[in-house]
């Protein structure tokens, strides 16, 4: 009974987040909203027993890329009404795109209703052993059997943060800081010149 | 009692949700990027209602490689957006054709 009451206690936050997120009229509140939607949907997660994706969508989501979200709405100053004009105008073709597909899953749901295909039953090798939380389980199949894949994902996240900090770095050319490396590479038979001159013609004025 | 076509119908409507806010918001980069990460969050759901279900983690396994690239996306999207703002100073989606696409 439980059970019943929290996941349509998750579901309908998560789909009535989701719904302001795209109606809100602020940005920030967007981001408020789909950070709930996140909340929401870990704890559809965590009803069915995958509690470690449900905190890493807690920590990445809304730790990460909803904070990430937040600084950005913030720092950009916009004229978000103008952004909403056309809010009325793309309202049908919108709607009409979401019925259709919202009626292609309603018949793809029908029809696994009639009498679902048979696709083959899984090889056992992803299945969790008795007595071992999903964490473990986890555990052992990511750094075991998904080693590589594992692997480039965190390359992917490597070159994504690389990618983001090229673009968004910015080499200021009005400022004169210290550049170090010309400073140490610096010899004094290149800065500095011995010259001898004959009494009287040193200077020249 | 609580089955797969419960999450799936959850799932399905969060994607629905996340198309209808990219049409809604034409206009709008930001709202149009949280409208993907509602997306991928329906795509999540699914991957982890069928793990379960079938009894095979390997799901819940994919399910974080989408979340990887979730997050990247977002990092490097929004690294975008800040370069074209600082260009531009504007992010309305109806300017951008510097490229005549």
């Amino acid at each position: 009974m439980i059970h019943v009451f929290a996941f349509y206690l998750f579901a309908v936050l998560t789909v009535g987040s989701g719904a302001i997120t795209i109606l809100s009229r602020n940005p920030v509140h967007s981001v408020l909203w789909l950070i709930l939607a996140f909340f929401n949907a870990a704890g559809l997660m965590v009803l069915v027993g995958a509690e470690f994706i449900a905190m890493l969508l807690v920590i990445v989501y809304v730790g990460a890329v909803a904070v990430l979200f937040l600084f950005v709405v913030m720092m950009l100053n916009i004229d978000f009404a103008e952004l909403r004009a056309g809010f009325i105008k793309n309202f049908p073709l919108g709607v009409l795109v979401a019925v259709v597909l919202l009626a292609e899953m309603v018949l793809g749901i029908g029809a696994y209703r009639a009498g679902a295909m048979e696709l083959g039953t899984p090889d056992g090798i992803g299945a969790t052993p008795a007595g071992m939380t999903n964490i473990e389980a986890i555990g052992a199949l990511l750094y075991g059997r998904y080693l590589f894949l594992f692997e480039a994902a965190g390359i992917i996240l490597l070159i994504a943060m690389i990618g983001a900090i090229v673009l968004t770095l910015r080499q200021r050319s009005d400022v004169r800081g210290q550049n170090i490396g010309k400073q140490i590479s610096r010899r004094p038979q290149d800065a500095t010149r011995n010259v001898n001159p004959e009494v009287g013609k040193g200077v020249t004025l | 009692m609580i089955g797969i076509e419960h999450y799936v119908v959850v799932s399905s409507i969060l994607f629905v949700l996340g198309v209808l806010g990219i049409f809604l918001n034409r206009k709008n980069v930001i709202v149009i990027l949280m409208a993907i990460e509602l997306i991928l969050l329906a795509v999540n759901i699914n991957l982890v209602a069928f793990s379960s279900f079938l009894g095979d983690l390997t799901g819940q396994i994919f399910a974080m490689f989408v979340l990887t690239v979730a997050a990247g996306e977002a990092a490097v999207g929004l690294a975008i957006l800040v370069v074209y703002y600082r260009g531009r100073g504007s992010i309305a989606v109806d300017d951008i054709n510097r490229m005549k696409g």
